[in-house]
């Protein structure tokens, strides 16, 4: 092949964890871009021959930013497994907890993460563009809010569930323990302050997003815009739900294109395989693989924040209602195809999460002893499903009637987004590189943009901490000789 | 310290959970700030491993390590890292002893992609894959003329230690952030214990546990799900198989606390080389019986998966390491499999 490579990298977790290639062809144009994810543990595997109980533990470990997530997803296959159903406390036990640990895991995406784009703004010198140039220009005592929020999301986790990360609590047919009155009432305060830094971030986005005319260009730009299909689980009503329900696609136009069980996810979803990437590329199987192309006659979909409340009609929460309503007054009606709305649509997750763990934990059940009930029946299969932060997350187990597991499948959050991600990265690179433009710093802001709306979790596992993402791009003459570096520093 | 000491966090095969754990330090993260420049850490600086490379040797005072072995990457920063660091923490279950992407043991490279990737005859495994090409993650290849490459997935997972010289292990899935703090205390001030020992507590969780434990013994093991446990009693007496005898202290007993067995991620206690043996041995206390016949028994129905129970953190790095590893084509010679905890040792690539 003639013509130059670019190797960006690290995008998230360095060297081991996600790399893009960029290949440009003899005019200086983008040919071809690659984003492949070098890594696989094998759990589908390992997991057979293992007993069925031990799996929320054990699913837990894919990821340990969002833990919380397989071992919910873990216990509803084994409720489904067991064919037990978990008692009215138990189930809101469950969900309280998840709604903690979303609203947790959101206020780091936004503030540590997405947050300096907008709040800064992306074309702010680099240096201002992290979370320290936000306490700067918002004050001290958001960054101590947001500290807060997330040390008692898991300080609470903790109290619930055993652990601050990878919890040892939920069993088939309900939960190892309940909580006390007096835990209720501490959960049920750092709620209402929850539900407060949830309305603050709002409005701080309100202000300085949506106050500023260049930045509603940028996130309705075609650089960062995707039709193609969405989803999202949500409830007998269509409204978004995180941790049960029916799991709804719209197409790019918004229209339905199914609404299903969990349980028969292998009629709606398929997934590829490429032999240059350890991770698999899930994608609508009705519709069919197009390849890395969007379009309604593409079966690539998105299960982010923003899909789920374009797979939704509405949220059960009044707060976060009046938000939803709010973004599609702004960004013209449903459904939004904008990528950056991702961080908008994150928002009013975090503000519906908060509301639910308010509603949760002032729920007269919440307390009571009826906990667990002990499935009777003999083990055969099941399915779980969970929204996790990063997509809808299936995990699908099969065992022989002393519960010990013959066959695995997991289709885990981030990997619903794969093909989307990558989609993403080679847009902005066709429209940022055109007849060999010399490589800038605004490059590397805009390919990073593209991909950090999804919150990406590649090996599942992949978080970065406060900080700016640290990238250098690398263009490398057809010999393989390296003609330039820019490189950019991560936490300033 | 009147200059600041260097500090390098690395991750190989793990969850991210090592980092979290960390970062539950809190307000100290900024003691740790001022006492280390962090020269490498994926997830916080820019420091690329060709700036690595070009470091002096032993120039980094600490690193910590998370993540088992798993792929040739992973092997070449382990190296990396050991040459440039002068201490090398095994950070967390999975660097210390495999952890849960250890069980990967039980198979080899091509048993893994079979499964992922949907690649035998009669379609078994992950039914949602769509591959009718058959395709395996290639090391290297061209696609539509690009040249591409990834890092090569082993049969073995291996510990940090059976890869390079560590010289200590801060054990737990994930270790408890104020045993983090404590180690980053004992490196500050320069008391820490002898080379290659495991930084932490030497008694058992039971030490921690806050439930009664009588002599009660008994005459079967429950599944989980099928007894909702007394919230104040040993939950072994109880009949669930709890590691917590056979598992290092460090913790506080928190799973115990919320009514769920010990997972064992801790590790071997100390002084034990072998957490699953050791397991074994605090099991067959218990069983109310002195009958071989009833005790097999016993154990063949409570114990329906005794690897992936007693070595469920540590089988990469027990005395068992990983199921033979057995060509095809003399797999039909075998003599029938003894039971799991016989496997034999062996490690490949």
């Amino acid at each position: 092949m003639k013509g130059q490579r670019i190797s960006i990298d690290p995008i998230t977790r360095l060297e081991g964890h996600g790399k893009i290639d960029i290949f440009l062809n003899e005019q200086g144009d983008v040919a071809e871009t690659f984003l492949q994810i070098p890594e696989l543990r094998g759990f589908e595997r390992f997991c057979v021959g293992r007993l069925a109980e031990d799996m929320p533990n054990l699913t837990s470990r894919i990821c340990g930013v969002c833990p919380e997530a397989h071992h919910m997803a873990s216990a509803k296959a084994l409720d489904a497994l067991l064919h037990v159903e978990p008692p009215p406390t138990a189930r809101k036990l469950r969900e309280l907890l998840y709604s903690i640990f979303f609203a947790t895991d959101h206020t780091t995406h936004f503030y540590a993460l997405a947050g300096p784009d907008f709040v800064m703004g992306p074309d702010a010198p680099k240096e201002q563009r992290n979370i320290l140039g936000i306490i700067q220009k918002v004050g001290m005592e958001v960054a101590g809010k947001v500290l807060k929020m997330r040390r008692d999301g898991h300080d609470l986790i903790e109290m619930i569930g055993g652990r601050k990360v990878h919890p040892n609590w939920a069993v088939p047919g309900g939960v190892s323990r309940g909580i006390t009155e007096e835990q209720r009432c501490i959960i049920e305060e750092r709620g209402r302050e929850a539900v407060e830094f949830a309305r603050f971030s709002l409005e701080l986005f309100h202000q300085v997003v949506l106050g500023n005319r260049d930045y509603v260009k940028l996130i309705t730009s075609e650089t960062y815009t995707h039709r193609t299909y969405n989803m999202g689980m949500v409830d007998s009503r269509n409204r978004v739900n995180f941790y049960d329900g029916l799991i709804r696609v719209v197409g790019p136009d918004g229209r339905e294109h199914a609404k299903y069980h969990p349980r028969d996810y292998r009629d709606y979803v398929a997934e590829r395989v490429e032999p240059w990437s350890y991770l698999k590329f899930p994608y609508l199987k009705k519709i069919g693989w197009k390849g890395l192309v969007d379009g309604e006659d593409s079966g690539l979909y998105k299960a982010t924040p923003l899909s789920r409340l374009n797979a939704a009609d509405g949220i059960a929460t009044p707060l976060a209602q009046r938000e939803y309503e709010r973004m599609y007054d702004a960004l013209g009606g449903k459904p939004v195809n904008h990528t950056l709305a991702t961080h908008w649509a994150r928002l009013i997750e975090l503000l519906y999460a908060a509301e639910r763990w308010v509603e949760l934990a002032t729920d007269p059940d919440i307390t009571g002893k009826d906990y667990r009930v002990l499935p009777q029946a003999t083990p055969d299969e099941g399915v779980g499903c969970v929204e996790a932060p990063r997509g809808t997350l299936t995990h699908h187990y099969w065992t022989d009637e002393r519960g010990v597991l013959t066959r695995v499948n997991l289709i885990v959050g981030t990997t619903n987004n794969y093909a989307p991600i990558s989609l993403s990265i080679k847009k902005a690179a066709r429209d940022l590189i055109r007849r060999g433009t010399v490589v800038t710093e605004g490059l590397l802001n805009r390919i990073e943009m593209a991909f950090r709306a999804y919150d990406p979790c590649l090996g599942c596992a992949t978080h970065y901490l406060p900080g700016r993402m640290p990238l250098s791009v690398t263009v490398r003459g057809p010999d393989g000789r390296v003609l330039q570096t820019i490189k950019r520093d991560g936490v300033s | 310290m009147s200059e600041k000491g260097k500090l390098a966090i690395y991750w190989a095969a793990s969850c991210g959970g090592c980092e979290i754990s960390i970062l539950a330090i809190n307000e100290k993260l900024l003691d740790v700030a001022g006492a280390f420049d962090i020269v490498f850490c994926p997830c916080i600086v820019d420091t690329k491993v060709r700036d690595v490379e070009k470091m002096p040797d032993a120039s980094i005072d600490v690193c910590l390590f998370n993540g088992a072995i798993r792929t040739s990457e992973q092997e070449y920063m382990a190296r990396l890292l050991r040459q440039k660091s002068k201490v090398l923490v095994a950070f967390g279950a999975c660097a210390q002893e495999g952890g849960i992407p250890g069980q990967a043991n039980l198979h080899n490279r091509q048993q893994i992609f079979e499964t992922v990737y949907n690649t035998t005859p009669d379609g078994s495994g992950t039914p949602s894959t769509d591959n009718p090409q058959r395709h395996v993650p290639m090391p290297e290849l061209r696609v539509n003329g690009f040249h591409l490459t990834l890092p090569v997935f082993y049969d073995t997972v291996r510990t940090l230690a059976q890869t390079v010289p560590v010289d200590y292990f801060l054990p737990g899935c994930p270790p408890e952030a104020p045993r983090i703090w404590e180690a980053i205390v004992a490196i500050l001030e320069g008391k820490l214990p002898p080379a290659g020992a495991v930084i932490g507590p030497k008694t058992t969780c039971c030490d921690e546990c806050p439930r009664t434990r009588g002599e009660k013994k008994i005459k079967k093991f429950r599944r989980i799900w099928e007894v909702n446990p007394d919230p104040d009693t040993c939950l072994l007496e109880q009949g669930l198989i709890c590691c917590g005898p056979a598992t290092r202290a460090g913790c506080g007993a928190r799973c115990p606390q919320v009514n769920s067995p010990c997972i064992g991620c801790y590790g071997p206690n100390e002084g034990v080389e072998d957490q699953g043996a050791r397991l074994v041995a605090a099991l067959a206390s218990v069983i109310d019986s002195s009958d071989p016949q009833e005790i097999e028994r016993i154990i063949q129905e409570g114990i329906p998966d005794p690897v992936g129970m007693f070595y469920r953190f540590s089988l990469a790095g027990s005395l068992l390491r990983r199921a033979a590893l057995v060509p095809d084509e003399l797999r039909h010679e075998l003599p029938r499999p003894r039971p799991a905890g016989a496997a034999t040792a062996r490690s490949a690539s």
